[in-house]
């Protein structure tokens, strides 16, 4: 197509550039998020941003695979013969991390609850942010009396306990006990509640900073109007600081989604696996010596949203300049950066003054500046 | 300055040899400074000249070891005390030591005097901060330091300013109090890193003469790092020239300015834009471009009667007119220059015409519609044949969006096009057009340096074909050799395709280049009004005379006697 002649690099009547090699910059790929991080990142600030991805991973694999991983269903309390699972029974062969006052084989169970876990994440991320990043663009270009209105009732929902809204959500939904989507939409709506506001303060500050940059103002002076001003121009502009946000409310999401069944308001163990709930059931084994039933899912709650904040802190550190680390040069190397200096740019023709600077040769003066007349 | 023959060879206060300094950056390292080497003599002003990114901030930085932790050095900077008592070797200083030294060796002024004073303490107390900080405890003593060095640098009624806070005093004033910080702990070098960029041209004359003061009677040695000809000019007895992290050419000023040596200052000299030079263009064939017809017989496109424009006051407080019943005409094919210092009204004027900005009394017409009261959609169409240059090029586009995306911008909202991929081949053209390569389209603005942007704005903005175009300071943040190709590229687009022009600009000289009228804002009035060779040549109002003779001229020996007619001027009143 076109691409072929538009590839070089030229103007016409300028021979300059012709040798000039356009360079591809930096894949597609190494611009998302993570992957952009990551290549940045030194030191420590990389091995939190690794260890936590390590670890985020391991869960999302877990939830994925967790037919193939665990040895049995969430719900099982016989094995395929009709046996009965025996009860509190220590770590053997059969269950490897023992079995529950109900039965229930405890890897099996911890296996399963991840992917209860990463469901809730989607549902509480998804609800929240696309209703929080519409308001904020709202909010953040028209001003005036929606924006007071809007951070009112922000200002007043922060001031909820979220675990108090959650039980709220919880018996509305399903009357207390309920099934899998009851348990996880409960927690993912607090959640949603709760997290609005502050993907709508985010935002909000964003657009407010950007609406009066040049390239928006330019946007007003064309005609474009104003769903394109915000879709094309602020949307993509203001989402910048969203991951780190987002990874910070996943772990309170799965902490939520703890608290609340073990509180005894989440889900039913037919239903779906869920380490809170298995928590609750455990608090008695603890003072009888039984630590598998506690251990494990505790275990997992800790380590899944110590995966994501780690994620979620470093990206915080790398997106700020200040905070991020850098390697030292050691030695005084590395290429001049080319200043936006044009080097052979000659000057007009017509100007006199500069025309009689030019043309003086530079032999005529000894080159020892001293030497150089005054007067 | 007779004796400049003789000042290299007298003692030197600072010395910097072999400097070189390197940043660790996300791109990986970066050399900003490459074998510097030259010194400082005692009670001279060394003026420090390049474009961005020639290392001239990073060198003065340097003497003071003031860099951040990334930065890697080499060489050496020497520092003789003040006294004389002995040599510092700066660069393999650190901690208590180099507390030591800052301040009382060596101070620095900062471009932004609004972000170097804190806001919560009063100014007596930033200036005793320095005093304290080199071990002086009694509180009279330190008020008495503070009011004798304010009086120093002409701040008026320092006893009672000295228990001001910042917001209370002008900018110029508030620049006075950061060199008042630097000179009270009497410090044998102020370093001074584009100490009137932020200023207007009125007080950036006022500064220079006040920088001169710590030389002639605190005996100090100044650094002065601009990029700006015409204050070294005024102020230097030495120049250093760099360009890419490395020194070019140095000598006395009378050498630089009247024979330089090196290809690039002279370069840099002959950009420069001058009051009273013709900007002439030609096309291949070396023919001189001109405009089709007389302007004067155009009819007008912009016509303002009574212009008023107010932002409305916050709590209690009264709305705030920026621009105060003006009155203008601009014809098409006519540049209008329209000059004025921060706060004039200059920008909310080019708003206004652009619809940018709400017309709040009077009548404002452009190509026909009343600007006074009107709505959106009555004004969109015009708003194609309109077009808008910013000052910045860092923002004017959206960095997520190619050059190609957004030049043909206009063009999609306006329907010209259905979608980008479909103009790709036009907005090639107009990319040829302002003399960037059509490969450019596939760029990200980021990618482009400031002079390409501003050009590939250029291209934005006459997209449409535009019958009127406002350019709010197009060459303001732009290193002189880059300015004088954009204003070139201008004057031969503005006589192709002859769009009347509202140029908005703070600087006279380039106004005096390109404009056929001009008008001059002050305080939100227009002080004087009329074809740009009068203005330039026989100013009437007293303001325009003062914003000329203020304006420092690029040539020592010419800035000595204009510098004398500012004197005057303003001994008269």
């Amino acid at each position: 197509m076109a691409e072929s002649s538009a590839s070089k690099v030229t103007v016409p009547g300028d021979k300059r550039l012709e040798n000039l090699k356009v360079n591809a910059g930096p894949s597609l790929f190494s611009k998302l998020p993570i992957v952009r991080e990551l290549r940045v990142a030194v030191g420590w600030q990389k091995a939190m941003l690794v260890a936590g991805l390590i670890i985020t991973a391991f869960f999302v694999l877990v939830a994925i695979f967790a037919p193939l991983i665990a040895p049995y269903g969430y719900s099982q309390i016989r094995d395929d013969a009709g046996v009965a699972f025996p009860t509190q029974a220590p770590p053997s062969a059969e269950h490897i991390w023992g079995t529950t006052v109900g039965g229930f084989d405890v890897f099996s169970r911890t296996v399963w609850g991840a992917r209860t876990a990463v469901i809730a994440i989607i549902v509480a991320v998804l609800l929240s942010i696309f209703i929080g990043v519409f308001l904020g663009l709202v909010s953040g270009y028209f001003g005036g009396w929606i924006d007071r209105v809007l951070v009112v009732i922000a200002d007043a929902i922060y001031s909820f306990p979220s675990l108090l809204l959650a039980i709220l959500m919880a018996i509305m939904i399903s009357g207390g006990q309920s099934s899998l989507m009851g348990g996880i939409m409960a927690s993912g709506i607090s959640i949603t509640v709760v997290y609005i506001p502050q993907y709508f303060r985010t935002i909000r500050a964003e657009v407010m900073r950007i609406k009066s940059s040049a390239y928006v103002e330019s946007a007003k002076v064309v005609g474009a109007s104003t769903w394109r001003i915000m879709t094309v121009h602020l949307l993509r502009n203001s989402t910048r600081t969203l991951p780190v946000i987002l990874t910070l409310n996943s772990s309170e999401a799965i902490l939520t989604l703890a608290g609340l069944g073990f509180l005894g308001f989440g889900i039913e163990p037919t239903a779906a696996a869920e380490w809170g709930y298995d928590l609750n059931r455990s608090v008695a084994d603890v003072t009888a010596g039984i630590w598998w039933t506690a251990v494990f899912p505790g275990l997992a709650i800790v380590l899944i949203v110590l995966g994501i904040t780690l994620v979620g802190e470093s990206l915080n550190d790398l997106a700020d300049p200040r905070l991020r680390a850098r390697k030292s040069a050691g030695e005084v190397i590395g290429s001049i950066e080319d200043t936006s200096v044009e080097p052979n740019v000659e000057p007009n023709a017509d100007n006199e003054y500069a025309m009689s600077l030019m043309s003086e040769q530079p032999g005529t003066r000894a080159a020892n500046g001293k030497e150089a007349d005054d007067e | 300055m007779s004796d400049v023959n003789a000042a290299p060879t007298a003692e030197n206060l600072a010395e910097i040899k072999d400097l070189g300094v390197s940043f660790m950056t996300d791109a990986g390292s970066i050399k900003a400074v490459d074998g510097v080497s030259f010194t400082i003599p005692r009670g001279t002003v060394v003026g420090v000249v390049g474009e961005s990114g020639s290392g001239k901030s990073v060198t003065a930085r340097s003497i003071i070891k003031l860099l951040p932790e990334t930065a890697t050095t080499s060489g050496a900077v020497m520092l003789s005390k003040r006294d004389g008592s002995g040599e510092l070797d700066v660069l393999s200083m650190s901690g208590e030591d180099l507390r030591r030294m800052r301040g009382s060796e060596a101070a620095m002024v900062f471009q932004e005097p609004n972000s170097v004073l804190n806001p919560v303490y009063t100014i007596g107390w930033q200036i005793e901060e320095g005093l304290r900080a080199h071990g002086m405890k009694d509180k009279k003593q330190l008020r008495a330091k503070a009011i004798d060095i304010l009086k120093k640098v002409g701040i008026p009624d320092a006893e009672t300013r000295v228990d001001y806070y910042p917001h209370q005093f002008s900018g110029g004033q508030k620049q006075r109090i950061v060199i008042a910080m630097a000179l009270v702990l009497n410090p044998g070098l102020i370093l001074a890193d584009e100490p009137t960029t932020a200023l207007d041209v009125t007080v950036q004359a006022e500064i220079l003469d006040l920088l001169r003061l710590a030389k002639d009677e605190f005996g100090a040695s100044v650094l002065i790092i601009t990029h700006n000809m015409g204050v070294v000019a005024d102020l230097a007895d030495q120049v250093v020239v760099m360009y890419r992290g490395h020194v070019v050419e140095q000598g006395d000023v009378e050498q630089v300015f009247y024979h330089p040596n090196h290809p690039y200052t002279k370069r840099l000299l002959a950009s420069v834009p001058r009051i009273g030079q013709q900007l002439v263009v030609r096309d291949l064939d070396g023919r001189v471009i001109e405009r089709d017809g007389d302007w004067r017989d155009q009819p007008i496109a912009v016509e303002a009667k009574g212009l008023t424009i107010t932002y409305p006051g916050h709590l209690m407080q009264p709305d705030f007119v920026a621009v105060n019943g003006i009155d203008f005409t601009l014809r098409r094919s006519e540049v209008l220059g329209l000059v004025g210092e921060s706060g004039s009204g200059k920008s909310t004027t080019g708003r206004a015409i652009a619809g940018l900005q709400k017309v709040s009394g009077g009548s404002l017409k452009v190509l026909g519609v009343e600007m006074n009261g009107v709505r959106e959609r009555d004004f969109k169409p015009k708003r194609a044949d309109i077009g808008f240059v910013f000052q910045d090029p860092g923002s004017s586009f959206n960095p997520l969006m190619t050059i190609a995306q957004n030049v043909a911008e206009p063009l999609i909202v306006h329907g010209k096009y259905r979608d980008v991929a479909e103009a790709r081949d036009y907005v090639g053209d107009l990319l040829e057009m302002v003399q960037l390569p059509r490969v450019y389209m596939n760029r990200f603005p980021h990618e482009l340096s400031g002079g390409q942007r501003q050009r590939a704005s250029l291209a934005r903005a006459l997209a449409l074909k535009p019958s009127l175009l406002i350019a709010d300071e197009p060459t303001s943040a732009l290193d002189v050799s880059v300015q004088a190709k954009v204003l070139e590229l201008f004057k031969r687009l503005q006589a192709e395709i002859g769009f009347a022009c509202l140029f908005i600009t703070h600087d006279l000289a380039v106004v005096d280049m390109l404009a056929d009228r001009v008008m001059v804002m002050h305080k939100g009035s227009i002080v004087e009004h009329g074809d740009t060779e009068d203005i330039m040549q026989r100013p009437q109002d007293p303001y325009t005379r003062k914003l000329l003779a203020s304006l420092p001229v690029p040539d020592p020996r010419e800035q000595r006697m204009h510098r004398e007619q500012l004197h005057a001027l303003l001994a008269q009143g």
